[in-house]
């Protein structure tokens, strides 16, 4: 679990040049090209497995993964599970987060602060979090509680490490001006330092967003009674392959949703900035 | 004009501990500024017109001496004091109006008006919700003027405010700072290298000497606003001005 989790995502976050994505295209030509490979390995997927070349019983196809949607859907199971399982991520996220939030503004904030606090933090990072995962289990068992508390160490990290990061990026001549107009603490918590280090916060967030998800897999996949986790560990044991990409795919479906939800936070909150062109 | 002084500049000194040891920066400075006054500083760089100007704010309290404000001593950063940087730091994330509110509420309805008014006497009218990164330098700078002004300051201090603007913005922004103070009667202290601009804006020029910062001459401008700068008597202080700056230079010249 070595994601990603410092701002050097930044630079990945560079949009690209608008001139040249509308030289080549519009954003349907982007769309098109991109769909190419996908939709081809779709076709050859389901032309295999439909012509008996590769086993339908071991990689399924995408028409029978289409079918066990509806019929999941229909039964109530796939709605069920989901839900849980985005109850478990959104706890664990919303505490992991501002805890992170939280304590990675204090630690900016307050040098004496970061010295007591960031050498453990930073330390504690480095410890896998699969390598925990059977301690929460042994102290916290089965239940929601070790889920709930993996998902939140593993989104705190991320939030954690781009807030202090962020809070540091403020421009000291902003701080002379608060002080000049007499800015409160508290004012100049949420009037400076906050939108100042935004741009570092948003992207905290994506990664954490990520983090969590991925550290729910773990969680359900390690034990549960519900949960897409469940649904899929269940269905590898009864061999129903269908299931196990069904759920595969709803991972990486509402990932995706999840994280285009922040960008377009992010294209909202961050119009005031000289670099943002999305 | 006639009320006692707003600001009494007694005996300053400022002494710089560094790494090289000590910069003497302002030696015993003394220098009142009436209510109304236009004042300006000019004189050499590095002769301490920062560093006294952030002493008057209240930016920096380290010093020797005493700084009155209205009879008061200043002993930390006030909105009776607005304070005009050279770069503007206005918040970009903020629009202009809420960039002028800073951290007042817009929907205070009396905070409203005046920001409204402010905008109006900064002539930023239409640009209201544009960004900083959409104006230009002297827009930014009306902006950052207005944002002190909404402070009602007794006294606006500005720290080489349109240096970074080009000849023509300059020129403008100094009929813009003029059209304020005439309107607002609000008492300046304003910090500059350009003798152009100190004789053409202030009631009195104040020319320092630097190594270590003292006053060397005042020099009065009685002159009639508006100003032209082509007119004989503003040619003749303007030479005045430049004589009592250089006058130092052949000084040091000789003593070394
Ligand atoms: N923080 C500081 N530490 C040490 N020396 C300083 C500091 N700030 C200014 N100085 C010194 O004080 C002198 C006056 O600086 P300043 O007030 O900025 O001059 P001016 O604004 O007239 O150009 C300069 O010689 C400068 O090197
Ligand atoms: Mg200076």
């Amino acid at each position: 679990m070595a994601a990603p989790i410092t701002a050097k995502g930044n630079l990945a976050a560079v949009p690209r040049p608008a001139a040249a994505r509308r030289k080549a295209g519009g954003k349907w030509g982007i769309f098109i090209r991109g769909a190419i490979l996908p939709a081809l390995i779709l076709a050859l997927w389901q032309l295999f497995s439909a012509t008996g070349f590769i086993s339908k019983q071991l990689f399924s196809s995408p028409l029978l993964i289409l079918n066990q949607y509806v019929e999941l859907t229909r039964s109530g199971e796939l709605p069920h599970h989901l839900r849980v399982s985005i109850v478990r991520a959104g706890l664990g996220f919303v505490l992991g987060a501002s805890c992170g939030l939280i304590l990675g503004m204090l630690v900016g904030m307050y040098r004496r602060f970061e010295e007591t606090v960031n050498p453990t933090v930073q330390m504690l990072r480095t410890v896998p979090l699969l390598a925990i995962t059977p301690l929460f289990i042994m102290w916290f068992g089965f239940g929601e509680l070790s889920k709930v508390l993996l998902i939140a160490l593993g989104a705190f990290f991320p939030l954690y490490v781009n807030t202090f990061l962020g809070v540091r990026t403020v421009d000291a001549k902003l701080f002379d001006v608060a002080r000049a107009l007499e800015f409160t603490r508290l004012r100049q918590m949420v009037r400076l330092v906050l939108p100042a280090a935004l741009p570092n916060i948003l992207l905290g967030i994506r990664l954490s967003l990520s983090l969590a998800w991925m550290c729910l897999v773990v969680a359900e996949l390690l034990g549960a009674d519900t949960g897409i986790g469940y649904m899929i560990n269940d269905a590898r044991s009864f061999m129903q392959t269908d299931i196990v990409f069904v759920g595969i795919t709803i991972f990486a479906l509402v990932g995706k949703l999840s994280d285009s939800i922040v960008k377009v936070l992010e294209a909202r909150l961050l119009r005031w900035q000289d670099s943002y062109k999305g | 004009m006639t009320a006692g002084p707003v600001l009494a500049i007694n005996c300053v000194s400022k002494t710089f501990h560094g790494e090289q040891g000590a910069t003497h920066v302002l030696d015993t400075l003394d220098l009142t500024v009436h209510d109304g006054d236009f004042t300006t500083i000019i004189g050499p760089s590095g002769c301490g017109k920062s560093t006294l100007l952030k002493i008057i704010a209240g930016l920096d309290q380290d010093f020797q001496g005493e700084v009155l404000l209205k009879g008061k001593a200043v002993t930390k950063p006030s909105q009776e004091k607005g304070f005009i940087f050279q770069e503007h730091r206005l918040f970009p994330w903020l629009n202009v109006e809420n960039n002028i509110a800073a951290d007042l509420s817009l929907r205070d309805p009396d905070v409203r008006r005046r920001v409204d008014d402010l905008i109006r006497l900064v002539k930023l009218g239409g640009f209201e919700k544009a960004y900083p990164r959409q104006l230009s330098g002297g827009m930014s700078q009306r902006v950052a003027i207005a944002r002190a002004l909404l402070r009602k300051p007794e006294v606006l201090l500005l720290d080489e405010p349109f240096g970074a603007l080009d000849a023509f913005t300059r020129g403008h922004m100094q009929e813009a700072l003029l059209d304020i103070w005439q309107t607002n009667r609000t008492s300046m202290v304003l910090v500059t290298h350009d003798i152009d601009e100190a004789v053409f804006l202030s009631t009195r020029v104040v020319v320092m000497d630097a190594r270590p910062g003292r006053i060397k001459a005042i020099v009065p401008i009685d002159l009639p606003y508006p100003r032209k700068r082509t007119g004989r008597s503003f040619t003749e202080l303007r030479t005045l001005v430049l004589e009592k700056l250089e006058h130092h230079d052949e000084q040091e010249a000789y003593s070394i």
